[in-house]
């Protein structure tokens, strides 16, 4: 069985992008999307902190530290870019003026429930950010993860485990293993890595029942 | 005749008292107002509530507040990352309050304030811990939270340029929180790199409009070859 790298994942998701679209990518893995977006697209990406027009990161000795991305890595602006605060940021989002946003995962569900922000843990440092507004605030949300925990375990799941960022939020999934749309309850692959048949990636999902597209 | 100019920080925050709600801008360090934590530290204040995106990062600024024990509650999106070692501590010990608040709902929050809201529902947190006791709804066919205004006495943040009327410009994502704290605080003290004559500043490029400004300092620029900030020390 062969697995997509993170820069497959990410030339995936990227794919399924469209031109013209206005994104936000969460900070970890969805940030290498930004690396595979088509140079004959016109793609915006919006970051958290007040920007919108976000280009690649400036080379050594041109960073600007007032001009940062959600992870306060300096990033470039884009012609057409501009500054807003942060409540209109969130308005971006929450508004629904979003088309995407990509985010990490702890888990998912069937529903489309998403786990990404707290662990439970009793010592772990709760933080949040700005997970619960993009979760709840774009058209749709993709989310790019392991398919499996370390421990070998699926992270589509019946039901989330782990504190909840947003409830049926999520549309698709994209992993190392599989795309799976999520809809009306159901979960439908669309993809899957090479030599890998949709019987096997059952057999490591048993808490939800997958169909093929 | 209006002057807000006020040329030391240390002036500029005598009057925070113990028990006061602080709210500092910045997102990360853009948009920090250092010379104005500083300046907190050095009033002695105690049990200050502070609202901030963060929790403090490495032993300075903000997390060397923290550090003194001078912060009995701190209300954030994100106080954890590599460097916030000061708050990890006291929170584990129990020696901080934590109020966490998803960031889109911090900025509402702060906004609503500013603008006289006396709360206002959001979907954002919806069937989540973060929202778990809060004043539910369904509107429209989806479901939404009760969230409050936060009100704070001093709101410390970092502008660009402004006037004597406390009008302000900012520099690219050092905006950031910026325009909503500075509606939120009884007292708004800004820092700026640049004092300019009444009438210099393009009236169409103002963000902050003086009316939510109390208090400008002029503080100098730590330029990089970009022309921007270096990374806080």
């Amino acid at each position: 069985m062969s697995r997509w790298t993170r820069e497959q994942m990410a030339a995936r998701v990227a794919q399924d992008i469209p031109d013209g679209a206005v994104v936000n990518l969460g900070i970890g893995l969805p940030t290498a999307v930004a690396n595979h977006l088509a140079a004959d697209k016109e793609v915006v990406l919006h970051s958290e902190n007040g920007v919108i027009g976000m280009g690649p990161a400036p080379l050594p000795g041109e960073e600007d530290y007032d001009l940062i991305n959600a992870g306060k890595q300096p990033v470039t602006l884009r012609p057409g870019g501009c500054f807003f605060h942060h409540a209109d940021s969130f308005a971006m989002m929450r508004g629904g003026h979003l088309d995407v946003c990509v985010l990490g995962a702890f888990q998912v569900s069937a529903r489309g429930d998403l786990a990404n922000w707290h662990t439970g843990a009793p010592d772990a440092i709760p933080a949040v950010g700005g997970a619960m507004d993009l979760a709840i605030g774009a058209k749709k949300t993709f989310v790019m993860m392991e398919y499996l925990t370390k421990g070998g375990q699926a992270k589509l799941v019946a039901e989330c485990s782990y504190p909840l960022t947003g409830l049926g939020c999520v549309s698709r999934l994209y992993t190392d293993l599989a795309v799976i749309e999520l809809a009306g309850g159901e979960a439908t692959v669309i993809d899957l890595a090479p030599g890998l048949t949709l019987r096997d990636l059952q057999a490591l999902t048993p808490g939800v029942t997958l169909k093929q597209a | 005749m209006i002057d807000k100019i006020v040329p030391t920080a240390a002036a500029a925050l005598a009057d925070v008292r113990d028990g006061a709600t602080v709210m500092i801008g910045g997102f990360g360090t853009a948009g920090q107002p250092n010379e104005l934590i500083d300046a907190l530290i050095d009033t002695g204040a105690r049990e200050l509530v502070i609202v901030n995106n963060n929790a403090g990062n490495g032993d300075t600024g903000l997390a060397k507040l923290l550090s003194l024990k001078r912060v009995r509650k701190i209300i954030c999106s994100f106080p954890r990352q590599a460097d916030s070692h000061h708050f990890d501590a006291l929170y584990r010990s129990g020696a901080i309050e934590l109020e966490l608040v998803p960031q889109g709902n911090l900025a509402e929050r702060i906004r609503a304030a500013g603008a006289g809201i006396g709360g206002f529902f959001t979907p954002t947190g919806y069937g989540t811990a973060l929202a778990e006791g809060k004043e539910t709804r369904e509107i429209n066919g989806r479901m939404y939270v009760l969230e409050s205004p936060i009100h704070a006495d001093f709101a410390l943040i970092k502008a660009e340029r402004g006037d004597r009327w406390g009008n302000l410009t900012y520099r690219m994502t050092a905006r950031n929180f910026g325009p909503v704290m500075a509606m939120a605080a009884k007292t708004t003290v800004a820092t700026v790199h640049e004092v300019v004559e009444l009438g210099s500043l393009d009236p169409e490029a103002v963000v902050t409009p003086g009316v939510f400004v109390q208090r400008v300092v002029p503080v100098e620029r730590v330029a990089t070859s970009a022309g921007g900030f270096k990374r806080a020390a």
